[in-house]
């Protein structure tokens, strides 16, 4: 943990908390009201006076319910106080009921199928939406993550992401998408959709602290749709890929800048999550219906197998790559495929596959990072430098832009210490050893 | 319960998918009877029309306070509306469930849009 973040632990307690209860409290709400409006003033309305209240009294043993309550009664009074209440008071005479209706006391899970918050995910999901429709909606009502966040993690401005929010919960409103979980017929195309939002909460969660409930939130929200899908392996791997991604968090930064997976302590990885991970890996193996998150999953088990990087079976991953790339042909597959050619036939091959597929990825900086490294040990020390400033200039996180500041001034070192040396001139050794 | 359109979308000079022969003919008439059958049995049915080509529609707009009429559609588009349905229905997914069976008796894109509710309505 950095000196920024401790210098800022107090007054994050009670907003950490509000994150972490945020999508519950939402999803709850809005089968409550009915209205995804209602509930999110609601919750801010709660908000406001948990943040003084709990500042004063400390944080309740159930935020979550307690957030929920207050911001139920609150939005009573503000609805029967309203002529507009009133009115809706008398359509849905529903409303006033509840006020008496399930308290803090029966908060908790009623088992997969009512769990609001899979209700919520399925609605901003609905194959109705655009599909960055759907994982703003989910990132702000499930992840409770401030419009300007959800803005930053789609390269956004504020304004076209408030905009965008706004449409999206205007058709859910106009059109009446309803707030339930689907019929059987429909469920495994709505959960296509459904598992790619979870698993790009995840990864916006990946390398930024302040956002690593983010994670926990998205492996959450996989484990409720394993238990309510056992059939699908699809989800079981979407579970399984997190769980064996998450397993080597805290050996993915080290002072705040990113370790490679080569250089990773692996003595540091949660070998509890590897074992429910592998697990879950080798039960869709003998399910034996492959697909996109059972493969990457698969490629994930064979990293966290391996005692050091030099023996990871390198083959098997380039193999499970090329399985994936064939169902889903997507450049960023097609890097990673790349990347482990690297390891399997040496820098030279990397390059020659990086280069073919560098024009679709020229805005995506871990393609400039791959090829900076590749360049690098193939000796190109000017256009590894190239390279690597590209990819500073795309980076998005903290983490990544020291990472990659620290691999610029490693070739400064390179270049100073070859000047020095007799062999220099031949640059350093290209056998294919990662460095 | 709400109410959608369902907008049946031709493409001008696109005759896939529409009957041709006599028969087929009998047969789209027969699944789109079949269609209304099941829509009105449900309390779904509100109201369906079938509409001529664009061709045939007059445009009437106020200048200066004149009422003032032009030839042919309000916009020019390969894309028209050839005919639609108003149903009733519960919510979207129910409304799309619909859109699905229009589409599989005619053949054609169809587009689904809920009316304004009226509050108090």
């Amino acid at each position: 943990m950095t000196r920024v973040v401790a210098a800022h632990r107090e007054t994050t307690g009670v907003e950490r908390v509000f994150r972490e209860v945020y999508g519950q409290a939402m999803a709850t709400l809005v089968r409550v009201f009915g209205d995804i409006t209602l509930a999110e003033d609601a919750v801010q309305e709660a908000f406001v006076v948990a943040s003084d209240r709990w500042r004063r009294e400390g944080i309740p043993a159930n935020p979550a319910g307690w957030i929920v309550t207050t911001a139920r009664n609150r939005a009573i009074d503000d609805l029967r106080r309203s002529a507009r209440g009133r009115e809706l008071h008398e359509q849905f005479g529903a409303v006033a009921s509840t006020h008496q209706g399930p308290g803090a006391d029966d908060w908790g899970e009623d088992g997969p199928v009512r769990d609001d918050q899979l209700r919520l995910i399925f609605t901003c999901c609905h194959p109705a939406l655009r599909t960055e429709h759907q994982v703003a909606l989910t990132l702000r009502l499930l992840g409770g993550l401030s419009v300007d966040e959800v803005a930053r993690s789609f390269l956004v401005s504020e304004s076209t992401m408030a905009k965008r929010l706004v449409r999206a919960k205007y058709k859910i409103k106009a059109a009446k998408i309803p707030y339930r979980v689907p019929a059987e017929a429909d469920l495994p195309e709505r959960l296509r959709s459904v598992l790619s939002v979870v698993y790009l909460i995840y990864n916006t969660g990946v390398d930024d602290p302040e956002r690593a409930s983010l994670r926990s939130e998205a492996i959450r929200l996989a484990r409720a749709l394993v238990e309510l899908m056992p059939d699908e392996p699809e989800a079981a791997g979407l579970l399984a890929l997190m769980l064996l991604s998450e397993s080597r968090v805290s050996a993915r930064t080290a002072e705040s800048a990113l370790v490679l997976l080569r250089d990773q302590d692996r003595t540091k990885w949660d070998h509890t999550m590897i074992e429910e991970g592998q697990a879950i890996v080798r039960a869709c193996i003998r399910r034996d219906q492959p697909g996109p998150f059972q493969l990457q999953a698969a490629i994930q088990a064979v990293h966290c197998d391996a005692d050091s990087f030099k023996a990871t079976d390198w083959p098997q991953i380039v193999a499970l790559y090329d399985h994936l790339f064939s169902v889903m042909p997507t450049p960023v597959i097609a890097l990673n495929r790349a990347i482990a050619i690297g390891e399997t036939e040496g820098p030279g091959a990397a390059l020659t596959a990086l280069d073919a597929i560098a024009p679709d990825l020229d805005n995506y900086h871990l393609m400039h990072a791959a090829r900076g490294t590749t360049l690098h040990r193939l000796g190109q020390r000017d256009a590894a430098k190239t390279a690597y400033e590209r990819a500073v200039h795309l980076a998005v996180t903290e983490a990544d832009r020291r990472f990659l500041a620290q691999q610029i001034e490693d070739l400064a070192e390179d270049e100073a210490l070859m000047q020095h040396s007799p062999s220099g001139s031949t640059g350093p050794s290209n056998d294919g050893k990662p460095r | 319960m709400s109410q959608y359109l369902l907008s049946t979308y031709a493409v001008e000079g696109e005759v896939r998918g529409s009957p041709e022969t006599p028969e087929e003919m009998q047969k789209f008439m027969e699944r789109i009877t079949s269609l209304e059958t099941e829509m009105k049995a449900s309390g779904t049915f509100v109201f369906t029309g079938r509409l001529h080509d664009p061709d045939a529609a007059t445009v009437v707009r106020s200048s200066d306070g004149d009422l003032v009429m032009t030839d042919g559609p309000f916009v020019e588009s390969k894309e028209h509306i050839a005919g639609f349905y108003i149903i009733n229905a519960d919510d979207l997914d129910a409304a799309l469930a619909w859109a699905g069976k229009v589409v599989d008796a005619i053949n054609h894109p169809i587009e689904v849009t809920p009316f304004f509710e009226m509050p108090g309505a």
